[in-house]
Parts: C-alpha cells; structure tokens; sequence
C-alpha cells in the first residue's frame, strides 16, 4: 500500500519543475483523494473477510449446535494438522494439477504446432479446438459424466469395445484419470492459443535462414522456435497452474473426493457444507491462504522475471 | 525504476491475498446470515410470508396451487424460494442457525427436524394441531409423525413422505425361471441377482456412490437387518463389530457379482436410469421412485414392474423412513399466518385439491392415510400405493434393526455430525468398491470417526 502511494511522491521532482510546488500538492492532493474510496472498498472486500475467517478459526463451532460454540485457541489448527487430510489433499492438488499442466502443456504445444501450418480450414480447425475452453467446468463435467466416461452408455466405452478392449469403470477403477482426463481436455485449448500466438510471434526470417542453412524441420524446431517459446510455455503453464488450483466441478461431480482426488478446494467445501464446522473449515480456509500466499508468491516472481526478459518492465 | 518494481512486489501479496479471500470466503459460512425479518402483519395488516422449498415436484405442485390458499385468506400472500436440496439444507440451516429470520416456512428433511426442534430453532405445532378438529392430526402417518415429535411435541408436519422397497423386471425375472416373494431376504434376493445378471443386464442395482445420503441411504438399512448398527444405546460406535461388516461385506460382494459396472458413479438417478430402461433387474430403493417407473413417457418398464417389501436378514421389516416436512422458525414475525398456510398444504383438502387440478397421480404420498382411502388416487396409483403404505406404516424408526437404540430414524444417525461421519466413511468406501482398500481399515478408521461424533452425544 504504502509503495503505491509513494510512488507519484518520488516521481515529483522529475515531474514538474515548472508548475510550481503548491498547484502540484494540489493536484496531488486530489488524485490521492480520489484513489481512498477504492482503497477503502478493497480494504473492505479483502481483509475483514480474512480477518473474520481468523477470527472463527479460533471458535469451536458446529452450526447444527448452536449452544456450544465458544473459543478454543487453536485446537482447530492441531486437528487440521493432526488429521492428515489436510497434506493428503495438498497432495491431491499437486497431483492433479501438476498432471493436468504437464499434459495440456504437451498436448498444447502438439496442436499448436500442427495449427500453425496452412492448410484448407484452418479457421474451422482452430475454432472447433478452442470450444473445450469455453464450456463451462460443471457443464463439462457433466458432460464427461454421463455420455463419454458413463460405464454402460458412454462413448468411451463403445470405443473400447471397438478395439475389442474390455470396459472400464472410470469412476471406480481410475478417479484420477477421470478427473485429469476432463481438465486436460478443458485446458489443452488455453495452452495451445498461448503457445500459437508465441509461435506466430517468430520471425520468419530466421526460420528462412535455418532453412536455408540446411537445418532440418526437428532441428529448426529443437534449437531455434522451442527457446523462443519458452517464455510463452512460462506464461502458459502459470496461468494454467493459477486455475487449476480452484478446480472444484469435475470432483464434485464427477469422483466426489474419492480415489486420491480431494483437492484443496472440495476438502474446504466438505468441512463448510458437509461437516458444518465453521471453526475447523475457517482454519483450513487459513492454512490454504498461508499455503496459496507461499506458492503464488514464488510463482508471481517468476512471472516477473518473465515480463521482464520480455522488455516490458522498463 | 526500480521503484515500480518494489511497489509491484509488495502489491503483489496483497493481490494474492485478495484472490486466496475468495477462497476463504466458500470456508466461513457463517459469516454471512443477517436477512431481515418481514414486520408486516404484527398489526393484523396484510402479511407476506416466505416459504423455503426443495424443488421437488410435488413442492412445484404446491407453488402452483398458492393461488387457491390465497384466495381463501386475501391478507396472506405466500412467495415461494425453490432450491436443490443440498441449497436449501445449506442456506436454511445459515438463516436459522444465526437467527437471520429470512423464512416464515422452511420445508426440513425427517434428519433435521429433531436436531433443530432440540436447538429451539422450530416453534411447537402440536396446539395449534390439535385444536382443529377437521386437521385431524391423527390421520398422519404414525411413524412419520414419530420422526417429528420430540418429547411428545410435533414441530413440523409431514408433506410427503417415502420408505425404501424391492422393485424387480417381472420380464427379466421371469426370462430367468425365478419369482419373487412379497417379502423376500437378502439371501434370496442375492441368489436371484446372481442368477438374473447378464452381460446387458446388472442383476441389482444398488447405490455406491460416494455421500451421506447417496450409499448409506439403502447400506444403513442393510446393516440394521442384519443386527448391525452405527452405535449402541449409549452412544458407543459399532462400526467395527462383526454384524456391521459382514453386512457391508454382503453389500460390496453384490454390488461387485450383480450390480452396476461403476458403483463409484452409481447414485439414485443412475439407478433410475438403468431400471427404466431395462438394464437392471432389480433395486432396493425410495418407495416415490415407483411413481417414476411406472410413467410411460419417462420410462420404458411402465407396467412391467413388480414391488416386494425390502429384503430383511434379522429383522421383520428394513424400509427406510424419510419425509419432506413443513415448519415454521422460532424467528418468524408471522407465526400465525404461517401456521394457517402449514395446515392448508398437509391438510386432506389440499390432497383433494392436487387430485382434481393436476390429476391424482400427483398427490403427495406418504403423509396421510386418508389418501390411500381415496378411490380416484388407488386406482391411479394401484401398483405400488398400497405396498407403499404397508411399508411405511410397518417400519419402526424408534428401533429399526436388533438392537435398542438412542435416536429416531432408520438410514441415518439422528446427530449433526452423521452427515459428516457418513460421507467421510462412504467416500473410504468407493476404495473398497474399487479394489484399492480392504473392508477392516476402512472400517477401522470409520469406528474412530463414529466413536468421536458419538462421544460429543454423551
């Protein structure tokens, strides 16, 4: 807060030498004005949420009994902690999300390869690519659900039996595949429109004189375009990662929770809605901002350090 | 500028926190609450009350007959909030649990009802009841009533209600040279499964999937018949006791040599699929699922279907008892009116009423046996309506399996924490189903589980 505020006060000298000092405190005066109302309000929005989820992380609180709430310190964290549903879940994220990032980045970048050639239809091609992105998650999952993943009906398993493969109960036998095969699927399209912007971002005339310095198509690709995409596979995989944090709709309707799949997010939901336990869901709510604040931090920088390679930050 | 470049830094955390608050904000729910109660009508002035609904069918069918009570009492209007199930219970519990006084009338499940008339959260019915001869409050469904009465108080009335049964293809069963008896055990019923069950068609269809209310719906019950139970009379956990398991065993070997490819997936409505469209043989679940599979226009086993008292080991009967009720909130300004309406819904007249606007098929089941005395609804109903209420009126949800025990209600643990317990243990579950866990840890880890909720019983 206090560096944004600073910011136009160092700049001063610089500024404006001519105006004179009292017609610029003025000016500044007004800007400053201006700027508290949204302060205020996101002082608001952001904080006594934060601090009231403290506040009844320190309160034993069951909302179906009602006569017994009252402060118990921090029990709530020792059962956080002493539980272990809590690492298993930061561990289902991982999972999950690290899986479906990975995947999406590889299968993105396959695409956005192929898409980045001419040929008749392109357009189309691009558009009907994109659509997974755009469909809405619980949409999706419901989708997935019932007419492809839907063990007697669904179209994953006739395709099977076309291979002459036997079924499979996605839900039952592969929870995780279920899951990391919708979010891939959704996130694929997100990927490869970062990377075909980056890869159409290149200069063709290096790509010219690779050729005509007799590099072949792997090399070209291996030694000059993947460098030059890698700050846009940088941005890509942040972004993605960012999202796929939150990712709540497929589990709740597809897995609920089961087969290694409880992200973060659902566990949170299932202490609040399922358990009631406002106190208990406040100090996962908590642990989850700690955690988040850590890896976002971590994962901002690089961001900035990617901004900046670009020449942005000048 | 390296000036811009802290500013950025030391925005940035407070950027996240903004973006993690969001997170936090699904994680107190009771941060919110604080509606405003609706004052008109103290003064005997016009009087608007609200009504908090699931969006079943029959609630529909109430909304659309509002007109008719409004008529007869032009100083009420009633506005009706419809919501899925898991809402209503989430946005009701908020509102009366931090006293917001948002709702006159909320319509609670049988679970609910003695967990929140123990909390002083529903106003006393039971005068106001019994003080109007033409209510007549004893034609109520004794068990059902049961379920609402606390220490001899009824806090809320009954709008519909349902018990679980056998529903079998009488075609695919007898394709197989087997019959079913009115009352058949979980053996036979296990036999005639294995028998039935084909490469197109699941023997059984039982539930899996992973919730409170999805696979311990119908698995409770199973465990009560076979003398096996969550806790004792004094609030001891059971979960580990051999009758408990074996009946979880019996459930898991069924569901895995006869029942649905992916139990994991398989809920009521993944059961409805299948029985309607002949893909499974049988199905042990809620009685007003009859209704569903005898429609024409959604179903394509309409009129072949047979009804059997739900399977029993040890016990006479194991149906489920479960009823969608009215009641009214400790916080509401307009109690008066809002009990006038509560007795015009589950009133015999407004069965009458849904009988001749929208046909007698749609008549609330389940709540009164005077419907089940009305010829139009027994000819339209005639399949399952009188199987119905034999099953409802014999289950006994005071004492549903061997053993005596401290609560009322079969497929549930009448305690704040067993929606909790029962899906932490049902989600454990989907493993064993899978292959990936053994029965005993599963089991071991939910008697630590049960024993925590039963020791705050104590």
């Amino acid at each position: 807060m206090t560096a944004l505020m600073s910011a136009p006060t160092r700049r001063r000298p610089g500024r404006a030498p001519q105006t004179g000092q009292a017609g610029h405190r003025h000016r500044l005066a007004v800007s400053r004005a201006l700027l508290w109302p949204a302060l205020a309000t996101s002082i608001v929005l952001t904080q006594i949420p934060f601090l009231l989820t403290i506040y009844y992380s320190l309160q034993s609180w069951n909302m179906l009994r009602p006569g017994d709430r009252g402060f118990t310190g921090l029990d709530n964290y020792v059962s956080v902690l002493r539980d272990g549903s809590f690492l298993s879940s930061l561990g289902a994220t991982v999972a999950v999300t690290g899986t479906a990032v990975v995947v999406s980045t590889l299968l993105g970048m396959l695409f956005a390869v192929l898409l980045d050639r001419k040929f008749v239809g392109r357009g189309l091609a691009r558009t009907l690519m994109i659509t997974p992105f755009l469909v809405m998650p619980a949409a999706a999952a419901l989708v997935w659900k019932w007419s492809i993943l839907d063990a007697s009906t669904g179209m994953a398993n006739w395709g099977l039996g076309l291979l002459g493969l036997p079924p499979v109960a996605w839900n039952t036998e592969l929870p995780m595949v279920t899951i990391i095969l919708v979010l891939t699927w959704q996130y694929t399209p997100f990927v490869m429109l970062i990377l075909l912007a980056g890869l159409q971002a290149q200069d063709k005339d290096v790509l010219e004189a690779a050729a005509v310095d007799g590099a072949g198509a792997l090399r070209t690709f291996g030694e000059i375009t993947l460098p030059h995409l890698r700050q846009y596979v940088e941005i890509a995989v942040l972004l993605a990662s960012i999202m796929l944090l939150q990712v709540f709709d497929p589990i709740a309707i597809m897995t609920r929770g089961t087969g290694g799949t409880k992200t973060l997010s659902y566990l949170l939901y299932e202490r609040a809605f399922v358990g009631l336990e406002v106190g208990e869901a406040a100090a996962y709510g908590v642990m989850t901002v700690l955690v988040t604040i850590v890896v976002a931090s971590v994962a901002l920088r690089t961001l900035f350090k990617v901004f900046s390679k670009e020449g942005i930050d000048r | 500028m390296k000036l811009t470049r802290t500013a950025r830094r030391q925005a940035a955390p407070a950027g996240i926190s903004a973006v993690a608050l969001a997170l936090t904000l699904t994680a107190c729910a009771g941060a919110g609450g604080g509606g405003n109660g609706d004052a008109a009508g103290q003064d005997g002035g016009p009087v608007e009350l609200t009504l908090a609904t699931v969006n079943n069918p029959q609630m529909k069918d109430m909304e659309e007959l509002k007109s008719s009570f409004e008529e007869e009492h032009p100083d009420i209007t009633v506005n009706f909030v419809q919501m899925e199930e898991n809402d209503l219970r989430d946005a009701v519990t908020k509102d009366v649990a931090t006293d917001g006084g948002q709702y006159d009338i909320v319509t609670v499940g049988s679970y609910e009802v003695p967990i929140w008339a123990g909390n002083g959260w529903l106003t006393d019915l039971t005068g106001d009841l019994e003080s109007d001869a033409d209510y007549d409050v004893d034609d109520l469904f004794e068990p059902v009533k049961d379920a609402l009465t606390v220490e001899d108080s009824l806090y809320a009335v009954p709008f519909y209600g349902e018990s679980s049964m056998l529903m079998y293809n009488k075609e695919l069963l007898d394709e197989a040279g087997v019959t079913m008896p009115e009352h058949p055990t979980w053996q036979e019923v296990a036999d005639i499964a294995r028998q039935v069950d084909s490469d197109d068609v699941d023997g059984i269809c039982l539930r899996g999937k992973p919730g409170w209310g999805e696979v311990f719906a119908p698995l409770t019950t199973v465990v009560n018949t076979f003398g096996g139970s969550w806790f004792d009379a004094e609030w001891n956990a059971q979960v580990d006791q051999p009758k408990f398991e074996e009946a979880v065993q019996f459930y898991v070997d069924l569901v895995e040599d006869a029942g649905p490819a992916d139990p994991v997936s398989t809920g009521f409505t993944e059961c409805l699929n299948n029985v309607s469209q002949g893909r499974s043989a049988m199905w042990v679940d809620a009685t007003v699922a009859a209704g569903l599979l005898e429609d024409p226009e959604s179903s394509e086993v309409a009129g072949k279907m047979g009804y059997a008292h739900a399977p029993v080991v040890e016990t006479e009967e194991s149906g489920w008892l479960w009823s969608w009720n009215l009641a009214i909130p400790e916080t509401t300004q307009n109690r008066d009116a809002a009990v006038e309406f509560v007795k015009w819904a589950t009133s015999k007249e407004y069965h009458q009423l849904v009988g001749t606007e929208l046909g007698w098929s749609r008549v609330p089941p389940g709540a009164r046996n005077s419907t089940y005395e009305v010829p139009e609804y027994e000819e339209a109903a005639a399949s399952f309506a009188p199987i119905t209420r034999d099953i409802m009126l014999a289950v006994n949800p005071e004492q549903p399996g061997v053993a005596p025990q401290s609560w009322t209600g079969i497929q549930y643990v009448t305690i704040p924490e067993f929606q909790d317990l029962g899906n932490q243990v049902s989600q454990d579950l989907a493993d064993v189903f899978a292959g990936r866990s053994e029965l005993g840890p599963v089991l071991d880890r939910a008697q630590d589980l049960a024993q925590d909720a039963g020791d705050a019983q104590k």
